[in-house]
């Protein structure tokens, strides 16, 4: 049940880019120019998901468990490290020479990365 | 038919991929008890430590079956990548490295985080937002690549 719901999750993940319009990098990259023709639509995405996930994750964090039976894994640190600060820093540079964060890259039809490698 | 053709709207075709991105999470942590986080699902496949392999490999599946499933009901949007191959390797390295030391990327601390008011989320969010701003200012702006 927990596997297939993984799979549900990625499914629903995935049209989401794609709906949003963010696994096209260049979108990304239009939000992320704010001295161009700035595209707020990434700001829209975030609002959408974080209302439903606000929701979601108020009750998740009263739980020991989830619906499921599964142990609720969220995080309980607190400390702002090098490591998330600089981290974070080098991951948006990166973001921003692609437009690529990690979930429209790994959507391999739409990622395209490997479109450019094989040609066709 | 395209979707963003009859939403006419790029906000609004933003905000429901938002609101079914936001949906996903939700299943994921009610049902699962986990983040949808990419970068750590991805990055869970390669640690030895992480005996949990299965439900990662069906999440990332799921993903990948993704652009299929759009494609029967709708044309998938066009997609321009404007970086180099030479820039795409550089940056995806940027990537992987500075998600995996700050333990998340967009969906996890973006999405999952902010939605769960985590501190190191907001400024994970705040900081990454910040250095793609400028990234892109000066490569697009002073760099003129």
């Amino acid at each position: 049940m927990l596997n297939i719901n993984a799979f549900l999750v990625g499914l629903l993940f995935g049209l989401g880019l794609i709906i949003s319009g963010m696994t096209d990098p260049s979108k990304v990259i239009g939000f992320l120019d704010l001295a161009g023709a700035w595209d707020p639509s990434l700001a829209f995405v975030m609002v959408g998901a974080i209302l439903i996930g606000a929701i979601a994750f108020n009750i998740a964090k009263k739980r020991q468990r989830s619906l499921l039976g599964a142990p609720m894994q969220l995080s309980s640190a607190t400390e702002l490290d090098k490591g998330l600060l600089i981290g974070s820093l080098v991951f948006g540079i990166g973001w921003g020479i692609s437009g690529f964060c990690p979930g429209p890259a790994v959507n391999p039809k739409h990622g395209y990365l490997l479109r450019r490698c094989w040609p066709g | 038919m395209n979707l963003s053709d009859f939403t006419h709207s790029t906000y609004i075709a933003g905000l429901s991929g938002g609101l079914l991105i936001g949906i996903a999470a939700a299943m994921f942590v009610l049902l699962n008890g986990r983040i949808a986080g990419i970068s750590g699902i991805l990055g869970g496949l390669v640690q030895a430590d992480k005996g949990d392999k299965t439900w990662r490999v069906l999440f990332l599946l799921g993903m990948a079956a993704s652009p299929f499933a759009y494609r029967i009901a709708f044309n998938l949007p066009a997609v321009t990548i404007e970086a180099g191959t030479a820039q795409l390797i550089i940056a995806g390295l940027l990537v992987g490295l500075g998600t995996s030391y700050a333990s998340g990327c967009t969906s996890g601390h973006g999405v999952c985080g902010i939605s769960r008011g985590s501190i190191r989320s907001i400024a994970a969010t705040l900081t990454f937002m910040t250095a793609g701003f400028i990234t892109v200012y000066l490569t697009r702006h002073l760099l003129g690549l």
